[in-house]
């Protein structure tokens, strides 16, 4: 069972809830994808327009968590103020915090990062920082208080999939207990496997559901390699080895002359 | 009295935060809301008055990754 923050999960997927072909398409790829966190954002609302509300409708009928983001935020006081009016609106003291340090990666400004994580930790809030895959990064962030790190694994929405496996491999070796979540970069079912194949607690992921032909088929897949990977750490896997081994017996063999 | 509400300039007559929302016809539930700035929280919209000049954010659950 995942746990973070206290809470306990029976999934290993986190689900964004942007980008699909339609409110219904999403319905059902979080219900395909057995998630129970979904990440929602907070946007400007246009006078008399309930665009908010038939959203938020929809959110809460599908009865799982709700992590808001601050996805889009450049600065401190940006990140922490969308916190807070998070926190206002969806009642919960979960945030996925995000502070961009660069418009063509997106990657974090893991400076502000970490310096807007001491601030929400100190506030009572429960913080998921988005961060980069950098192991002093992570230990400023567990030194703020964060309970959970989500290193990237490549640019989001970029769908590269893991690029510095040495790195992700470091921090998991690092922080044995911390709950690791890769946020960001996954492009396909293997590049799941192959993170939670690392030791990793789960992933979370939008574009490669949301924009595949088949959102719906695509969240049941990212669920099922999740598992998979997350099984097969636990299972003990043989390392790979220079050169071939007979898998079948050679004791008995027949001699044909 | 002229307010920027959400990056537009608007011409109001409301005293308070919670008048804004009326005048302006904001009649979803789910909103969050700042002034210069600053969390104002749903329950303290009444409470706060506003001024000449002042920034406000209404914000409502969108979307996100």
């Amino acid at each position: 069972m995942l746990t973070l923050y206290g809470t306990e999960l029976s999934s290993r997927l986190l689900l964004g809830t942007a980008q699909y072909p339609s409110p219904a398409i999403l319905m059902d790829a979080v219900k395909a994808s057995e998630t129970k966190i979904v990440t929602v954002s907070l946007r400007r609302e246009m006078a008399g327009g309930k665009s908010g509300d038939r959203f938020w409708s929809l959110i809460q009928s599908l009865g799982v968590h709700v992590l808001p983001n601050t996805a889009g935020c450049h600065t401190v006081k940006e990140a922490v103020l969308t916190a807070q009016m998070a926190r206002d609106i969806f009642a919960t003291d979960w945030i996925k915090l995000e502070v961009i340090g660069n418009h063509d990666t997106l990657q974090p400004d893991v400076f502000a990062l970490v310096e807007a994580a001491r601030i929400l930790n100190a506030d009572g809030f429960k913080v998921f920082p988005y961060m980069t895959d950098d192991l002093v990064v992570a230990e400023r962030l567990l030194e703020a208080g964060c309970e959970v790190l989500m290193p990237w694994c490549a640019p989001i929405g970029s769908a590269l999939g893991p690029l510095n496996l040495h790195a992700l491999r470091a921090l998991r070796g690092h922080f044995p207990e911390v709950p690791l979540i890769v946020d960001a970069g996954l492009g396909r079912p293997s590049h799941a496997a192959t993170v939670m194949e690392l030791g990793f607690d789960a992933i979370l992921l939008n574009t490669a559901v949301a924009k595949a032909a088949d959102p719906v088929a695509m969240a049941a897949a990212f669920a099922k390699a999740a598992d998979a990977g997350h099984m097969a750490f636990h299972a003990g896997m043989l390392e790979p080895r220079d050169v071939a081994v007979p898998s079948t017996p050679v004791i008995g063999k027949a001699v044909f002359t | 009295m002229r307010l920027i509400v959400n990056g537009e300039p608007h011409e109001v007559a409301a005293k308070t935060l919670a008048d804004l929302l009326g005048e302006l016809e904001y009649d979803g539930e789910w909103l969050a809301t700042a002034l210069n700035g600053e969390l104002v929280r749903a329950t303290a919209r009444a409470a706060v008055g506003l001024n000449d000049g002042d920034r406000v954010e209404i914000l409502t659950p969108r979307q996100g990754g």
